[in-house]
């Protein structure tokens, strides 16, 4: 585990895999948005509608991708004390603030013509609004305290606590009458959706997924050059009270 | 000319399915933007940070032992 | 090392102690959670005419009728069915065997008077050639579990 600790050896692993991220991020979201937009057929009860999905789907499953990914680091970092992991961790919030925005926003378009209503408070909604809540408020603490350490350590408490919603998200469509219809793709018996719309979904799915490395590369390599500056002030500031 | 105005309207649902995706390239953007520009803020930072050391440490030492920090 | 497998642990018992409590107050509170009831519930729990509640299933087909801006139609759970009334603009996606969500109130005689009705729609996603050729080889089950 400690191999990966190294700040210097992170940067660079993140020279090496991040114009592969990048050019995996924009040719599948390149393609994948052609394929939502005109590719793929409209839905056979929802008409045209239905291409908000692709934004829509795989922003959903990006927030809760990310937050498992925060928790998983915050983890690492409370346990073994990992000193990436808490940069790591503190550069995922963004993004999965970013992409739980969006699924709650295009939801909302997608709801008003479909369901007929821009907001329900049925179990699947307002978990994902908790959890956008949870991202806002690690981002908050995170930054709350004049020593960074306290700071993410608090924070890291937090992203652990939160991370019972993930699986209250993921199954509560089963476990409530909702007015959010269950899953489609991961569901017993193969997906429910047809290839053409799976196409563009998937596309869309993994050129998220690189986008969050990408970011995850750029949002570390800041965090670690802030910590980098931070010992050298401190440095200075020592050494300019011991009267050099 | 009729086809754009066919992608447009996508079936009388244009209007969301338009502000779902302009409202999507926005935030990522955004995102990738801010990103971006606060690494290279910080690098560049250290950048200036580490070479007035340097210097420092060059002059203190009579030149000779510049690169053996860090 | 025993530190650190300490705080592993307590982390990972922390954790477990936190679902629990999590599990435990979700299921004490399911009811309150369940964002509609369905027309057997009605039916078998006698619910108190005049409560504001929302009732979901799906519309029965040939039940509903349209007379003017009002229309009529049942929502049924297939073992049970619920008469509704409604006055106002339907959702897209509302039509007879699709699923729906009314809110309103129980009246007298067991009517429901809708004041808001939402279209549910179900998991399956296809293009209208898939949907058609599936009806036509008789592969097609409605995409409800009837």
């Amino acid at each position: 585990m400690h191999r990966f600790a190294n700040p210097a050896r992170f940067l660079r692993l993140a020279k090496v895999i991040l114009p592969w991220s990048n050019a995996i991020a924009v040719l599948c979201l390149g393609s994948g948005l052609y394929f939502a937009l005109f590719g793929s057929p409209a839905d056979y009860q929802q008409g045209e509608s239905v291409r908000i999905m692709y934004v829509h789907v795989p922003s959903a499953w990006m927030g809760m991708f990310c937050y498992t990914a925060m928790a998983v680091f915050s983890a690492m970092a409370l346990i073994w004390k990992h000193p990436l992991a808490d940069l790591l961790a503190k550069a995922t919030a963004p993004v999965g603030a970013a992409f739980t925005f969006l699924c709650l926003l295009t939801g909302s378009l997608w709801g008003k013509p479909m369901w007929g209503t821009w907001w329900a408070w049925d179990a699947r909604l307002t978990s994902m609004l908790i959890l956008l809540f949870l991202y806002l408020g690690y981002m908050a603490l995170v930054n709350a305290f004049d020593d960074p350490e306290r700071g993410h350590k608090a924070a890291a408490i937090l992203a652990l606590v939160g991370a019972v919603n993930v699986p209250v998200i993921k199954w509560s469509v089963d476990w409530w009458n909702t007015l959010h219809q269950p899953a489609s793709v991961v569901k017993m018996g193969g997906p429910a959706i047809d290839s053409s719309m799976l196409v563009p979904l998937l596309l869309m799915a993994v050129g998220f997924k690189a986008y969050w490395i990408s970011i995850l590369i750029l949002r570390g390599r800041a965090e670690i050059a802030g910590q980098k500056i931070r010992v050298i002030r401190m440095a200075q500031i020592h050494a300019a009270s011991q009267g050099e | 000319m009729e086809s754009f105005q066919a992608m447009l309207h996508m079936g009388g649902y244009g209007g969301y399915v338009w502000s779902a995706y302009g409202v999507g390239i926005a935030v990522l953007a955004l995102v990738l933007v801010l990103s971006l520009t606060s690494a290279r803020k910080a690098e560049a930072e250290l950048d200036v940070l580490q070479q007035a050391r340097r210097a420092r440490r060059g002059k203190d030492l009579g030149g000779t032992d510049s690169e053996s920090q860090e | 090392m025993t530190r650190k497998q300490r705080r592993l642990y307590f982390v990972l018992l922390g954790m477990l102690a936190l679902g629990g409590a999590v599990a435990l107050v979700l299921t004490a509170i399911s009811d309150s959670l369940v964002y509609f009831y369905s027309p057997t519930d009605i039916v078998t729990q006698r619910i108190p005419e005049g409560r504001r509640m929302r009732i979901g299933g799906l519309v029965e087909n040939d039940s509903l009728v349209k007379d003017g801006k009002t229309v009529t139609f049942k929502v049924t759970d297939v073992t049970n069915a619920v008469p509704v009334s409604y006055t106002g603009v339907l959702p897209d996606l509302f039509r007879e065997g699709q699923g729906v969500v009314v809110e309103g109130r129980m009246e007298k005689g067991g009517h429901f008077k809708a004041s808001e009705v939402l279209a549910k729609h179900d998991e399956n996603y296809m293009p209208k050639e898939v949907a058609d050729a599936l009806k036509k080889s008789g592969q097609w089950n409605d995409g409800k579990t009837k």
